[in-house]
């Protein structure tokens, strides 16, 4: 059972990823080249619908399409790869994604949870071999921050704002 | 000049704590060297050729005495009491112990100091024109800009982990003395027709393997303005810029694949899109921390010349090692790490601390440190100059060559630094040697030599007029000379003069050099002006003459 990092809180996931016997599960996962090679083979099925987005796919290409997503999935294949913290506050800011936006893969490291969170993560997958109570406790090692960012994670100070 | 309040002090000090618990799972071999590496490289440690390297940040260049005091207090502490500094107004310390790192960055904490990002693939220390704020041809004071850049630089989630290191620079003049057109973001200070401050915006340029001058991706850009047009620039670069191969990864070369209209648009078009959501830099805020740069407290004091019998020694410091200051009676002194015999930027902790005093007696208290590896007393009161110059001297800091051929810059090079290929300290020393008659080097009047160890150009080689950077043939050390590169006034990339020369006749082959200067100049030129009006046939010809001795 694999499980998921919500809000400083480890749940059993209820998605399931394409190829995971997926298609008869309430809650699929679908990666953008595949809803984009059959899109009426995810348009007919019930259930809720979420994409997972690689480094080089563009939100932009998504916009369209996040009405009827109740989940996107970022990848982090690494601690280096950069790309989903901007996918990440794309989708929150410009586009409203309201649904669960979670970053997967194995830079999905605790090191790194304060980052993601304030881009708009509110889901982690950790990396296999991740401590996730230290995980937990990663999500409040900074109180306090410079720039504007996602208001799951609210600083006790911050200089920045948003227009 | 800026103080922490209780959001900066808070930054640094959980970065601190964060720092200790990484550097902990480490040693406890919870984070492997490649999982740790690149949280270390962002709080600026690297692991060096014989032991840890730790770059402190200096932002802009600008130290309290007591900072300065704090720097000599860990380099005597945690290393063998001396401190590097670096072209990038950084401090390096080259032998510190790994485990003592975090006490390290508790201390410089203390003293409203860091080490965030001094290293890594995210925004380095922002560095800033060195005679900010009393420079007499300034439009205005970028110190208040570069830290607002500072700040919202730190910690800084969406940008952590970009394609490649990313470095900006602010000058408040129009000589430009921080290299700013060689800066990944270059910001010039500039006023609009109706006298409104705000910068002239320059991206894309850079040394190290493909050297290349900034372009003007935005003539105007207004104060207000000024954060989310760097997060524009910087979410474009960071989505488009190529993370397959790390020479490819600076944000020139997606610019120069791009094609600079091309990257504006995407720059312009991404800013457009932001508006609702992106950064505000309120008016309040600019006011806020500007107060912190008012000008000092000076006294109303007229000129003062020196008296033509005086000691010709302090005469010629004083013309060579200080600078017009825009208020009458003070001038900005330079204290010359470059003393012959000595290597370039090295200072040590006894130094730092006697530094620190004079700045508090002679300077309000602060200190600058310029890119060339020199440090600033920006505002000495001229009457108290040969005071100031007598200490100086004692401690072998008035070298009197401000500007001058032995004024070089060098990186650490093979002596200390895991990526060169060859020395960089050594051919220093045989350069002071060879030049060490200071009537000499006052004929050839300004000429800044600038040596890096390898092409990743840590000693910005291809903007000295003569460049010097060290290469490996089969295992021996060379040196490829160019001439013609500037980055202080107009900015221009040297030319290579032919072949390498080997490590012994790289002084020689510099005196061939300007030997050529001295016959061919024009009446007041200067070295690099007489390469650009001749061309580098003529220095060519004469560099590579066979010595007398082999004819």
């Amino acid at each position: 059972m694999r499980h998921i990092l919500r809000r400083r809180e480890l749940t059993a996931d209820a998605w399931h990823y394409l190829g995971e016997d997926a298609l008869g599960s309430e809650a699929v996962i679908v990666p953008l080249a595949e809803l984009r090679a059959n899109p009426a083979r995810f348009a007919a099925r019930g259930g809720r619908l979420g994409v997972r987005l690689a480094p080089v796919d563009r939100v932009e290409d998504l916009a369209g399409d996040l009405p009827r997503l109740a989940l996107v999935a970022c990848e982090f294949p690494s601690p280096g790869e950069g790309r989903g913290y901007s996918q990440g506050r794309l989708l929150r800011e410009r586009f409203r994604f309201t649904g669960e936006l979670r970053a997967v893969g194995a830079g999905v490291k605790q090191d790194l949870v304060f980052h993601l969170a304030r881009c708009g993560f509110d889901a982690l997958e950790l990396a296999p071999g991740e401590d996730s109570q230290a995980a937990i406790t990663a999500w409040g090692r900074y109180d306090v921050a410079y720039q504007p960012g996602d208001a799951r994670v609210k600083p006790r100070l911050q200089r920045f704002f948003a227009a | 000049m800026y103080q922490y309040d209780e959001l900066d002090q808070a930054v640094v000090d959980q970065r601190v704590a964060e720092f200790r618990d990484q550097t902990r799972r480490h040693l406890a071999g919870e984070l492997s060297e490649e999982e740790f590496r690149p949280l270390r490289l962002r709080n600026g440690l690297y692991i060096q050729r014989h032991a840890p390297m730790l770059r402190i940040a200096i932002p802009y260049g600008l130290l309290s005495s007591a900072q300065l005091h704090t720097l000599a207090h860990v380099a005597r502490r945690y290393d063998r009491g001396f401190g590097h500094f670096t072209t990038r107004q950084n401090l390096q310390l080259n032998w510190p112990h790994l485990e003592d790192v975090p006490e390290i960055l508790a201390e410089l904490a203390t003293a409203q100091m860091h080490a965030i990002q001094t290293s890594g693939n995210c925004i380095r220390n922002v560095t800033a024109d060195h005679l900010a704020g009393v420079a007499q041809d300034e439009v205005d004071d970028p110190r208040p800009y570069c830290e607002i850049i500072r700040q919202w630089s730190s910690v800084l989630p969406e940008f952590t982990y970009l394609p490649r290191k990313f470095k900006i620079a602010v000058t408040g003049s129009p000589a430009d003395r921080a290299a700013s057109e060689v800066h990944d973001v270059g910001l010039h200070m500039v006023r609009d027709a109706q006298g409104e401050i705000g910068f002239t915006v320059l991206v894309g340029g850079g040394l190290g393997r493909m050297p290349i001058i900034g372009q003007v991706i935005r003539q105007f850009l207004p104060v207000a303005d000024l954060l989310s047009y760097l997060e524009s620039i910087l979410r474009v670069y960071n989505r488009q810029g190529r993370r397959d191969n790390i020479h490819k990864a600076r944000i020139k070369v997606l610019v120069k694949a791009l094609g600079i209209d091309r990257f504006r648009e995407l720059v312009e078009a991404e800013w457009n899109e932001n508006r609702a959501h992106a950064v505000r830099l309120p008016a309040a805020e600019v006011d806020r921390v500007r107060a912190f740069f008012r000008p000092r407290p000076y006294e109303i004091l007229a000129d003062i010349a020196t008296p033509a019998g005086d000691d010709p020694r302090f005469q010629a410091w004083r013309r060579y090692n200080t600078h017009a200051h825009k208020v009458s009676g003070y001038r900005a002194v330079f204290v010359s790490l470059k003393a012959h015999g000595s290597i370039p930027g090295d200072m040590t902790s006894d130094q730092m601390d006697a530094v620190a005093e004079l700045a508090g007696r002679f300077s309000f208290g602060l200190v600058r440190v310029t890119h060339t590896q020199n440090l600033v007393l920006a505002d000495v009161r001229q009457r108290d100059l040969k005071e100031l110059w007598g200490e100086l001297d004692r401690l072998n800091l008035a070298m009197p060559n401000i500007g001058t051929l032995t004024d070089m810059i060098a990186c650490p090079g093979l002596d200390f630094c895991s990526l060169a290929n060859a020395g960089t300290l050594d051919v220093a020393k045989q350069i002071q040697q060879r030049f060490d008659d200071l009537d000499y080097l006052y004929d050839l009047g300004e000429i800044e030599i600038k040596i890096s160890g390898c092409m990743n150009a840590c000693g910005h080689h291809h903007v000295g007029h003569i460049g010097i950077l060290g290469v490996d043939k089969h295992g021996e050390e060379w040196y490829q000379i160019t001439l013609g590169g500037s980055a202080t006034g107009f900015t221009a990339l040297g030319e290579v003069i032919g072949p390498s020369v080997r490590k012994n006749e790289v002084a020689s082959t510099i005196e061939r050099i300007v030997e050529v200067y001295r016959e061919v100049r024009a009446d007041g030129e200067r070295f690099v002006d007489t390469v650009h009006r001749l061309g580098i046939k003529p220095f060519k010809e004469q560099a590579y003459a066979p010595h007398p001795a082999a004819a």
